[in-house]
């Protein structure tokens, strides 16, 4: 069977999240790769959820918040991408490929985008393989 | 340990057409913690719900996840139905295996059947750990803030002042009036613009409700719903408007001119001025960017002093004012006073701009003879430059043949891809008013198409045709200007398949409707988002058209998006009945879900205090007397947490608590999802 990704999506509940809605209502169609948890904002999104995560075996994970000048809470999502640069290092040099983590704005209005996003990081993670940390739970057990 | 109810809908066949339902219910049953599990064609149905109750009552569950549509409209139908039963409220939690599942991943059955399972894990998984919380309520100011006293300010603030509620009404321009104070008629009735505002003007600036606030503008927004903190900015007049009778005899003595704005810039005012003859309130001001300082007369110097007659010499504004309302000796702040205001909710009304010929190049924005058609109002208007006679800029004669160019900016990909919606309308308008006025006039309009679909609107513009007005469908390409300041029209005839050329002496440009570029700085004071979109952004496009994402803040009118007359008048009158709602009640809810911080864990670091946007968080020293030290430690002021969650996220000592959205509740989502 080909390797579908699990993608692990934090989706701040005014835009992301909306905007994934949305791409229902519009029935757009995306891979069933991406599960959403809903958060406030993005800038609820602790580092360490992303660094969980990955340490799980998620193949690769989506920050999904709203455009610059339009956080609910005035600039939760700067917050959001300063976290996410560092952490962008921080797990390039745990060893993961950088684009594992992907910090997007995706505002309540972009149900398209928001298809359209899942569409191409899945793609990109099928093109990465699994997660490393998988294939070496694979090695131990055999 | 938590009991689970897991009840999945098939939502008809919205869900169960796509999604293997008992697959999923079948799964639900083997998580932990989960003690039943069931399936209903509609969750939301009164049966559905009555599921759910009668299990909570019975006693079997005490934390419930329904697998259904999306939480952002349905979390609270259920909320309510197990807070019937007799839990609480926030002891739910929903998946959302329809909007963010069946419904984009129909092609793929099986695939959308494994996520639906994931999604109840997760949603299993957070059930586990939530905790009852509890709504609190706050008493709520009794009174309102209206920006912007355009028509659909100043019919906003009526309806919240009839209804008895204190009402701020706050302009930045000298006068209350917005752009309708510029038109000359209105369609689709012709009716003097003026003739039915300036009433309205004065009714709501002498209403014992309303406090208006003219020459002023929004400085800071704290608060939430209910008690809203506001400072306002009333900018420097120069003009004590205590004083100030209206008469404007300074502007007749002030010698500096500069563009009046007013009249589309195609005349001149003075720098001390009345906005305009109807403005109300009917106060001058002095624009200091434009003050000449004559006789040395800088604020806040003494006058020099005439050796001869030992008198004060003066500016001529100041000799002029008969009242004693100008004295150019006083310290006046440049910056103007600050108001503290409180209100409880807020209507934002600032209307619109119309854009500039100047980005159009192929539209001749150099001829004097290309108006904007805000222009050709202040043209005909009676009180215009030219006192309501129809004469090109160029050389003040009666043009002979002129033309309207529609959709300049609007439905276009290089500036607004919006149509602005009224700008045909008073084209028309424009034309009728002239083509009555001067039949021998020739008058050529160029549509993509016409858009007159409001109430009498098409009788409006049939009635146009039949006038000898000559309507062309199709666009005009450029103009070209030609000696003696004519103007070649290159258009394409669509309905004759073929171009056209012509002389013109006069092109008007029904240029797009846009926010003015001051909106973006108010958004951010206010939270109001544009979510990629040219205006302020409801929360719903149909079923919350007033309401924005930020409780206890409302929009109407053109700031919303174009809209004639009619329309932001109806549109204000919603949102005023919709902010008195809070003030009606009297108390409003606080959010449950806010944070928290655990003193016990809590280091003092600091390091939450300046992330909050709000600046609910203060650092507090504690005298710990059983050990006899002081300690230091971080606390949320409850009533200004919005619940972000920005500072939870970042405190190094994980002291910091978000209701609803706890670490640990997360951290079972992701194990759930990764499992
Ligand atoms: C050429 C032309 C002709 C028209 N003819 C007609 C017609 O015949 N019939 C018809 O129905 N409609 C007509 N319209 C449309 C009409 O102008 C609008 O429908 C109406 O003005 C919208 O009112 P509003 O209150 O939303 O906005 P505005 O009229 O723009 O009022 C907004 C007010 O808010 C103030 N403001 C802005 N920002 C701030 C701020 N930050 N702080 C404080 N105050 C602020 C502004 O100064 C202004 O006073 C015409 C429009 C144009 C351009
Ligand atoms: S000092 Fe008075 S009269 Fe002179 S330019 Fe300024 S406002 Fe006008
Ligand atoms: S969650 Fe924290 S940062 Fe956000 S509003 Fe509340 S106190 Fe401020
Ligand atoms: S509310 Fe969406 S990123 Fe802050």
């Amino acid at each position: 069977m080909s390797f579908s990704p699990n993608i692990v999506g934090f989706a701040c509940q005014w835009c992301t999240y909306a905007g994934a809605d949305l791409a229902g209502n519009l029935r757009c169609k995306y891979p069933p790769t991406v599960k959403l948890i809903k958060v406030p904002c993005s800038g609820r999104v602790k580092p360490e959820y992303v660094l969980q995560a990955l340490a799980q075996g998620a193949d690769g994970v989506l920050v999904g918040g709203c455009h610059f000048g339009d956080c609910h809470y005035k600039d939760g999502n700067y917050k959001t991408k300063h976290r996410m640069d560092l952490l962008t290092k921080l797990i390039a040099d745990m060893g993961f490929d950088p684009r594992r983590l992907r910090l997007e704005w995706i505002s309540g209005a972009e149900g398209q985008k928001f298809a359209k996003v899942i569409t191409e990081f899945t793609e990109e993670l099928i093109a990465l393989g699994p997660n490393p940390l998988k294939k070496e739970e694979e090695l131990i057990n055999e | 340990m938590a009991k689970v109810g897991v009840y999945v809908c098939h939502c008809g066949s919205n869900i169960a057409g796509v999604i293997d339902v008992s697959a999923v219910r079948d799964f639900a049953e083997s998580l932990p913690d989960v003690v039943i599990a069931r399936k209903d064609l509609f969750m939301c149905s009164d049966s559905g719900q009555e599921m759910v109750k009668q299990d909570v009552r019975d006693g079997l569950v005490d934390r419930v996840v329904v697998a259904a549509c999306t939480p952002r409209t349905h979390e609270p139908i259920f909320r309510a139905a197990i807070e019937k039963a007799g839990l609480n409220k926030y002891l739910f939690e929903m998946a959302n295996i329809r909007d963010q599942a069946s419904w984009v991943h129909g092609n793929d059955h099986e695939g959308a059947t494994e996520k639906a399972k994931l999604v109840v894990a997760s949603a299993v998984g957070k059930a586990r750990h939530l905790q009852p919380l509890h709504d609190k309520f706050v008493d709520v100011t009794n009174a309102a803030l209206v920006i912007g006293a355009g028509i659909g300010g100043i019919s906003a603030a009526l309806e919240l002042a009839n209804m008895g509620h204190k009402t701020y009404l706050v302009e930045k321009e000298p006068s209350i009036g917005g752009i309708m104070a510029q038109l000359d008629k209105t369609f689709p009735t012709n009716d003097c613009s003026a003739c039915i505002l300036t009433p309205m003007m004065v009714q709501a600036f002498n209403h014992p409700n309303i406090e208006t606030l003219a020459y002023s503008e929004v400085a800071d927004v704290d608060g939430y719903i209910g008690n809203f903190n506001v400072k306002v900015r009333q900018k420097q007049t120069y003009i004590d408007w205590k004083k100030c009778t209206g008469c404007g005899d300074c502007a007749d003595k002030c010698p500096s001119k500069t563009p009046d704005l007013f009249n589309g810039s195609l005349s001149d005012r003075r720098a001390a001025y009345i906005m305009f003859p109807q403005a109300v309130p009917k106060k001058a001001v002095v624009d200091i960017e434009h003050c000449l300082n004559c006789a040395g007369r800088t604020i806040g110097t003494q006058p020099k002093i005439n050796e001869k007659t030992g008198k004060a010499i003066l500016a001529p504004c100041e000799r002029a004012c008969r009242a004693g309302a100008i004295d150019r000796s006083l310290p006046l702040d440049p910056g103007g006073t600050i108001k503290e205001i409180k209100v409880g909710s807020i209507v934002v009304t600032t209307g619109y701009q119309v854009m500039d010929k100047g980005w159009f190049k192929e539209m001749a924005p150099a001829s004097p003879n290309v108006i904007t058609a805000l222009q050709l109002e202040r043209l005909i208007s009676a009180t215009g430059p030219t006192g309501g006679k129809l004469l090109r800029p160029s050389d003040n004669e009666k043009p002979h043949t002129m033309t309207f160019v529609s959709c300049v900016g609007s439905r276009d990909v290089n500036f607004h891809t919006h149509c602005s919606r009224f700008c045909c309308m008073y084209m028309i308008k424009q034309a009728r008013l002239l083509k009555e006025k001067y039949p021998d006039l020739v008058i050529n309009m160029h549509f993509i198409d016409v858009r007159s679909a409001g109430k009498g609107y098409d009788e409006y513009y049939t009635g146009a045709r039949e006038m000898g007005i000559n309507f062309f469908k199709g666009k005009v390409g450029g103009l070209e200007i030609l000696p003696g300041d004519q103007l070649r029209v290159l258009a394409y005839d669509m309905e004759a398949g073929q171009s056209i050329e012509y002389s013109s002496d006069l092109v008007i440009l029904a240029t797009a409707v846009e926010l003015p570029p001051d909106a973006t700085a108010l958004a951010q004071k206010l939270g109001l988002q544009f979510c990629g979109n040219d205006f302020f952004r409801e929360l719903h496009p149909k079923l919350g058209p007033v309401e924005t994402a930020v409780a206890g803040l409302f929009i109407a009118g053109c700031c919303q998006g174009p809209k004639d007359i009619p329309d932001t008048v109806s549109q204000a009158k919603g949102a005023a009945a919709a902010a008195a709602v809070p003030l009606a009640q009297g108390r409003v809810k606080i959010e449950a879900t806010i944070s928290e911080i655990d003193s016990q864990k809590c280091s003092g670091c600091g390091i939450c205090e300046p992330l909050c946007p709000y600046h609910a968080i203060s650092m507090r020293d504690y005298t710990d007397r059983a050990r006899g030290v002081i300690e230091r430690h971080a606390v949320i002021e409850m009533s200004s947490c919005k619940g972000c969650g920005v500072c939870t996220s970042a405190c190094p000592s994980a002291a910091i608590k978000l209701h609803g959205y706890e670490d640990e509740q997360i951290y079972a989502q992701i194990a759930a999802l990764t499992a």
